[in-house]
Order: structure tokens, then sequence, then C-alpha cells
């Protein structure tokens, strides 16, 4: 009874905040700041809503999954709303900031450059790096589960790799490989090599005595022992390894273009209209490498459950 | 002991020698397209004197970089824009203030999302998410806007620093916090403790092992982003300004410094963390041996 009466105040100052903004000429703010007091209501609402659906969330009934997934959504909306209306409300100039609308209205005015940026930077560049990055760390560090001589020598090179920025060695991949994803794809290869062969070693090397006995028992030939045993218990390392690499080739591959790039890509749009002043055209581009991230974030999630779905981790989170 | 020095020492013979070896070959081609094309006559003795002495190499021999390093170091004053300590110490600033800024940032969410339940919901699946965001391409832009502003210099650069960096102070803090012995934790609800001496007589302790692993990932990550931050800042200084002018210019030896110094500020950093690990940690009896 009292959760749906917040819950109707909520909606109602929320409706109201948004056809203010929506309606009002741009500068409402600055001629009468009264309506400033409709954020503290929006806010003190929005935590009681979030808080009620998140003790609801909690409980485990039947709807518990879709009202644990809107508190976050509900944050987002909060946020996304305070900015698209304290931008036309004080009429922040569109150089500095412009609103949310204004951005989605040039992702899709703009779809088909876009999508030549993104096929550029992320269909060719990351993917080409990512794939060889990890598929070289995996290798080495299969090798090298079994000799202490490549471990001694590499592991603390790993170490050292990860306190050094990696992403400066750019210019001179651009040097080397030319202006096209070739460069790129070279700078991803160096930056996801080591977090994947640290992990996957750390995870080829974590396999239980006992099980390494329970096969030696079964006569199991190296293949099998690698495929039943080792792998298996290696793989949540192995796709913590994929997850960090993922965010790190799509970096690698942006901050790359600034040294140099064809008339396309994603760092190129971003360098070239920061420098002409179309800001809803730079966070568009943003938007789509956020869309690119998570979106490849939450894929390998998604198969990490999928594929993991025996082991204590994941098995945990079902539970909760 | 002696097995793993053989083996770190072998490797970097290994390295040096494979960069000699690259280096001779890489500009020993270019250098053989240059005498093709002026139809000079090359002998291989000549072209091996040659390629380690090239003025705008494609891979400089690590004597060189050496060379360059020691020149601008040393021999130049640290006022001067062509001394590297110069530029060093403008990313050192902007590095340390963006990692304190994160630090204090992840300290302050990790608790907020250890003690609120709805903090915890609302926010975890975001800070998650910020770092799937390619938060260094929009760098160039936060420094050009901030500007626009009038915030110049140190700021923008150290927001980005932060942006990299509380990230995994925040995870690493709320798993600390977490960590507390539940034992311990019974205790203390026995005394009747509230939140407040929970969090300062039991917690924060347990969290301390936690945020100093974090802390090393951080100041790796405050160092990338104020690179990073400095690459759009053009002539204004920082290794990252040295990195973009160096490849306009095609000062390779410049970028290979600016790059080596780079990596020696990132270890001398990370290795001032962990100093500081060992001496907090041992004198509570912490340290790992």
């Amino acid at each position: 009874m009292n959760s749906k009466l917040v819950c109707g105040f909520f909606a109602l100052s929320f409706c109201s905040l948004s056809a203010i903004s929506l309606m009002v000429e741009p500068g409402f703010f600055d001629r009468s700041p009264v309506l400033l007091l409709l954020f503290p209501a929006i806010y003190v609402s929005a935590a009681k809503v979030m808080s009620l659906l998140t003790a609801y969330g909690d409980q485990g009934r039947p709807l518990s999954r879709y009202s644990r997934i809107s508190v976050p959504l509900v944050f987002a909306l909060i946020v996304g709303l305070t900015w698209e209306s304290m931008v036309s409300g004080y009429q922040v100039p569109f150089v500095l900031l412009p609103p949310p609308s204004t951005i989605v209205s040039a992702f899709f005015n703009n779809t088909s450059i876009l999508w030549a940026d993104f096929r550029q930077t992320y269909l060719k560049a990351v993917l080409a790096g990512y794939v060889i990055g990890c598929t070289s760390g995996f290798v080495v560090a299969k090798l090298a589960v079994k000799s202490r001589y490549l471990q001694n020598g590499l592991v603390p090179m790993g170490n050292f790799m990860s306190a050094i920025p990696i992403v400066g060695i750019a210019p001179i991949m651009v040097m080397w490989f030319g202006f096209d994803w070739q460069s790129k794809a070279a700078v991803i290869v160096v930056m996801t090599f080591f977090p994947m062969f640290i992990n996957t070693l750390t995870g080829l090397k974590s396999v239980d005595a006992l099980q390494k006995d329970l096969f030696h028992t079964y006569a199991a030939t190296k293949t099998q022992t690698f495929f039943k045993s080792q792998l298996p218990q290696a793989l949540p390392f192995i796709f913590n390894a994929l997850k960090i690499n993922s965010t790190l080739a799509l970096i690698g591959a942006i901050v790359a273009e600034f040294f140099g790039t064809p008339i396309v890509g994603m760092g190129f749009r971003i360098s070239t209209e920061v420098g002409r002043m179309n800001m809803d055209m730079v966070w568009a581009t943003i938007l789509v490498a956020a869309l690119a991230g998570s979106i490849s974030y939450g894929a390998l999630a998604l198969l990490e459950k999928a594929t993991l779905f025996w082991h204590a981790s994941v098995r945990g989170m079902r539970a909760r | 002991m002696h097995e793993k020095w053989f083996a770190i020492a072998s490797f970097i013979v290994i390295i040096i020698g494979a960069w000699y070896l690259f280096a001779l070959l890489m500009n020993g081609n270019q250098l053989v397209n240059n005498y093709e094309r002026r139809n000079m006559d090359w002998t291989i003795s000549s072209v091996v004197a040659e390629a380690y002495q090239v003025k705008r190499p494609m891979l400089p021999a690590p004597h060189q970089v050496i060379d360059e390093l020691y020149n601008t170091v040393f021999d130049t004053r640290i006022t001067s824009k062509r001394s590297l300590v110069f530029h060093t110490l403008i990313t050192l600033q902007s590095t340390l203030l963006g990692f304190l800024l994160g630090t204090a940032l992840g300290i302050l969410i990790a608790v907020g999302i250890v003690h609120n339940r709805t903090l915890e919901a609302s926010l975890m699946p975001w800070v998650i998410a910020s770092q799937t965001i390619p938060i260094l391409a929009i760098a160039p832009m936060i420094v050009v806007v901030l500007g626009a502003v009038g915030l110049t210099g140190l700021v923008p650069k150290s927001i980005i620093s932060m942006y990299l960096s509380f990230f995994p102070v925040t995870i690493g803090m709320v798993k600390g916090l977490r960590s507390a012995d539940s034992l311990h934790m019974e205790l203390l609800h026995t005394y009747s403790a509230n939140a407040h001496q929970l969090f300062w007589k039991l917690r924060w302790f347990s969290a301390q092992p936690y945020l100093f692993a974090s802390l090393k990932v951080g100041i790796a990550a405050a160092l990338v982003g104020a690179i990073v931050g400095e690459l759009p800042t053009g002539a204004q200084g920082g290794l990252g300004a040295r990195l973009l002018s160096g490849s306009y210019y095609g000062q390779t030896t410049q970028i290979w410094s600016a790059l080596f110094m780079a990596a020696l500020l990132g270890s001398v950093l990370v290795w001032l963390v962990s100093l500081a690990e060992k001496v907090l940690l041992r004198r509570r009896g912490l340290a790992h041996e």
C-alpha cells in the first residue's frame, strides 16, 4: 500500500520534470529557480523506489529478477533526466555538453558513418588483435606450464608489463605497420598477450593435486588430462582474462588511431569531430564504443555462464 | 633462487640480442633501399656500421635509446623543455593527483556499497559497466572541453586518471570490507558495537591487504590515464606529449626514450606502493615473507 503510494509520487514528479524539460523553452532554470525544488523531490522518491525494488528483489519472489534489473535502470534514468534538464534548463553551450536527446538523434542520423567506423575499428582491428593476442597468450602459457625456465623468465616480465603503460607503443606500431588496421591490431596483440598468459598459467597450475592423482590412476593420456582436467579447471581464469582483454583491446585500437589512421575509424572520428566542435557526433561515437564494450563484455559473461555452469563461482551466483 | 635469476638474466640477454638483430634488419633494409634509389654501391659491412647510427631509425638500437635518455635526463637543465625530467614531473603530478582522487572516490563508493543494499543494487552494475566503456577514447575530449571552460593543465588529466584508478579500488575494497572474519564480527555484535565502530575497529583493518593490492593496479592505471590525457594537449608537456611530438616528427629515439621513462616511472610507482604495503602490513604482522 505504502509502496504503491511512493511509486505513484515518484512517477508523478518524474513525468512533470520531463514535461518541463521537453515543453518549456530553454533557460527555464535561469528564469524560475523554484523549479529546481523538483530535484530533491525526485531524488528522495527515486531512492525510496529503488530501496523498495531492492528489498523485493532480495525476497526471491517470481518477479524478483526483473526488479533486480530495474534498480540500476532507474538510477540511469535519474542521471539521464538530470543531465537533460540541467543542460537545457541552464542553456549549457552545446560545445560543452550536448543533452542526451541530441546524442541519440545524432546516433540514429549518422548510422552509416558510425557503422563504417565500427567496421574499421572493431571488426577489423579489435577482433584480429584480440584473437591473435589471446591465442598466443594461451599457447605460450600452455608451453610454460611444463617448463620452470619459461615461467621464471616470463612471469616477472608479465608483472613488469602490467605496471607500464603499453598503449605508449602505439606510435611505434603505427610507424612499423602503417596507418591501416594492422598497426592497431599489433598494439592490441601486445596489450592482450600478458593478461592472457598470466591468467592461463595460474589457471593451469591451479589443478587440484587429488584430481591429478585420480587421472593418473585412470592411466589418462596427456591429451585426456589436459582436456578433461586442466582446461576445465583453468576456464574461470581464462574467461577472466578474456573479459579484461575485451576492454583493453577497444581502448588500444581507439588510442592507436590518435596517432594516424585512414579517414575512417572511431578514434579518428572522435579526434576530428572534437576539432570541428561537433560534440553530438563525438558523443554518438562514444555511445557506439560504450555499446560495443558492454555488449562484448556481456556476451563473454553469458558464454562463461553457459560453459561454466558446473563451476562453484557460477553456481553460487545462481543461488544468490 | 639462482635458477630464477638465471632465467630472468637470460631472458634479458635474449631480448637485447633480438633487439640489436631487428634494429640491424629494419634499419639496414631502409638503408639498402636508400642506396639503391641513389644507385650507390654498398657492402654488408658498411650497412652494418651505419645501421646503428641512423638519425631517424625504424628501430633505434638500445645504446641509442640509452644515449638519448642520458642526454635528456642528465645533460639538460630540468627547467628546459628538452629535459625528459621536466616532462616526467608533469606526468607524475597528474598521475598522483588522479590516483589520490580515484582512491578516495573508490573507497567512498565501496563504503557506501557495503553499508547500503540499495546503493549496491543501483551502483554496482554501473561501476562494472563504467570499465567496459573505453573512457580513454574520450580522454582527449575531456581535456579539450574542460580546457574550453578554463580548466587547463593538471585537472583534466587527473580526472581521467581518477576515472581509471577508482574501479580497482572500489572492487578490492568491497571485497576487503566484507572479508572480516565472521567470528570477529559476531564478537563485536555481542559488544553491541554500532556500524561506525564496526567499521573503524574491524572492517577497515580487514580491508587493508585488499586495498594495497588494488592500489598497485590503480596507480598503474592512473599513469596510463595521465599519459593518454596528454596526447591532445600537444606541446604543453608530459610524457604523452613527448610520444605524440616524436611520432609527428619521426623522432623515434624520442618515442623510445619517453616509453622507457614511462616504464621506469610505472614500475617505480608500483614498487613504492608495495613498499608501503610491506611496511604497514609487517607492523601488523601480516606480511607474507
